[in-house]
């Protein structure tokens, strides 16, 4: 049993608000599923299947009725930052499995606007709770120990943010458009050690949304074909404190899950979407999914090798959640929006990847340094 | 001046309620599993490795060496430093590294277990040894 070719996505929109105060989230929800449906060619009534997640106000309940769907499955997974690629698998088994035949998956929400609600605590609280672990900081602990195992270098990180700037220029709708130096990074003021300011990605309004469908359904449409031929998921944390290792991320396993399934490599992948929350989980994401061997990220992604046109493996050319938009601190939906625009041809010309055939959109979810989730999609243009 | 950071209260229940009666008295508890032989942190009542429920409180030396580190310096309460920290025992934890010069930091530095006073059960932190 294998998802692969049985799913395709027909349908993208990625919401070009970066701050909307004037709206609420479940319009911005309500925004971006209209645009995928719309982009796809469908309506509102073909839709039988939604998935959501936790920046979904209230949930599965209130979605599905605000938005007046009439839906035969439903898959509410939380991941964080990384649920909608899980999504896109999820929804993929159930389209393979009959469930359902075309998927919506949003995601929406405004954390520039206001502070975002608290996670429900877990098992872990008591002993954890009062040690401050945020994003920065989990994400710094990790980059502290790989520079430590490994010689990774603040420069060599640098050059991760300066390739985002390069393709942001581009992009009129990215919150930050200015190319950066690395000596523009290294000079950033530190938030924390060794991450600085600009080793951290945007904090933005808005979302996106997609439609996974059946091939019949998706060859019916007129869009350029692109389907789901691999999909992983995996999690990660630091089950009971024994061989903690915070040099690699659970992407380790869902990586070799998705290539496996989809039959290729890391070497045939002509454009990479991965989730840029910060510098350092891009190097180590790169080496989990085989890029490069562990400990050599740092060398893969200096001089401009993620840059199109440039460097060897062209990435996050919409300018990422480093530059251009990272809605609800949840940057998994823009990573496969912009894997599909490269599919179909339609990235901005000038970071557009020459016949680009075959992508891979990888996310975490959660803290990289604490409990974090990974999922990769293999995505080719049919 | 940076508002003092006030520590939660630990909540407890019944499955970790030894570990803080022991933190009242200065002892940092951890548990092992009889079955497979493994320690871990922090405290279950089945064994996270083997799922055996024959775990048993052990009180650990509260020797550590510190694995990694961040200075999280935007803070609204000032600066502090997270770390994961590994016991002489074998488990590693998350923690604060406290009552130190900070920018002296450095991944293997030997610390110890230090109390910090809540409005409950007080708070296990660790200094440089």
């Amino acid at each position: 049993m294998t998802i692969k070719g049985k799913a395709y996505i027909a349908g993208i929109y990625e919401h070009p608000t970066r701050h909307a105060p004037d709206k609420s989230t479940a319009q911005l929800h309500a925004e971006v599923a209209k645009g995928a449906i719309e982009d796809a060619g469908l309506t509102k009534a073909d839709i039988d299947g939604y998935f959501c997640a936790g920046d979904a106000p209230g949930g599965l309940w209130p979605m599905v009725d605000y938005l007046g769907l009439k839906v035969r499955h439903m898959d509410s997974t939380d991941t964080g930052g990384c649920s909608y690629l899980i999504h896109v698998g999820h929804a993929a088994e159930a389209i393979a499995a009959g469930k359902c035949s075309i998927a919506l998956i949003t995601l929406a929400g405004k954390p520039r606007t206001g502070p975002m609600p608290p996670r429900a605590a877990g098992a872990e609280a008591d002993f954890e709770a009062a040690y401050g672990a945020t994003t920065h900081n989990a994400y710094g602990m990790c980059a502290m120990r790989h520079m430590h195992d490994y010689g990774t270098t603040s420069e060599q990180l640098a050059w991760i943010k300066v390739a985002a700037s390069h393709h942001a220029q581009y992009n009129p709708h990215a919150m930050l458009k200015e190319v950066v130096t690395v000596e523009d990074v290294l000079n950033s003021p530190m938030i924390s050690d060794p991450l600085h300011r600009m080793d951290c990605c945007v904090v933005t309004d808005g979302g996106g949304a997609l439609i996974v469908t059946t091939p019949e359904i998706a060859k019916s449409l007129k869009k350029p074909l692109v389907r789901l031929i691999g999909h992983g998921e995996a999690m990660k944390g630091p089950r009971g404190g024994k061989d903690l290792d915070l040099t690699y991320s659970a992407g380790v396993w869902s990586g070799p899950r998705a290539f496996e399934e989809a039959g290729v490599t890391p070497k045939d992948i002509k454009y990479a979407s991965i989730y840029d929350s910060f510098t350092i989980t891009v190097l180590m994401q790169l080496e989990d999914l085989g890029f490069c061997k562990k400990g050599e990220g740092g060398k893969f992604v200096a001089d401009g090798n993620l840059i199109s046109g440039v460097g060897k493996l062209p990435f996050n050319t919409d300018g990422g959640g480093l530059c251009s938009n990272h809605p609800v601190n949840r940057g998994g939906m823009t990573k496969i929006i912009e894997a599909v625009r490269q599919l179909r041809g339609e990235a901005h010309p000038k970071v557009q990847v020459a016949n680009c055939d075959l992508a891979v959109a990888h996310g975490t979810g959660g803290l990289l340094g604490v409990r974090h989730a990974a999922s990769t999609c293999i995505l080719e243009r049919a | 001046m940076a508002e003092a950071k006030k520590l939660p209260v630990p909540q407890g229940n019944p499955e970790t309620a030894p570990f803080w009666e022991a933190a009242k008295q200065g002892k940092f508890l951890i548990k092992r599993c009889t079955a497979c032989g493994e320690p871990h942190f922090f405290p279950r009542s089945i064994c996270p490795f083997c799922f055996s429920d024959k775990t048993e409180w052990e009180e650990s030396s509260g020797e550590a060496t510190i694995y990694t580190f961040s200075l999280m310096r935007k803070s609204p309460t000032g600066p502090y430093a997270i770390a994961y920290v590994t016991l002489k025992e074998g488990p590693s934890l998350q923690t604060n590294i406290v009552d130190c010069d900070m920018d002296k930091l450095k991944i293997g530095q030997k610390v110890k277990v230090v109390w910090k006073p809540t409005d409950g059960a007080p708070l296990p932190f660790f200094t440089p040894a």
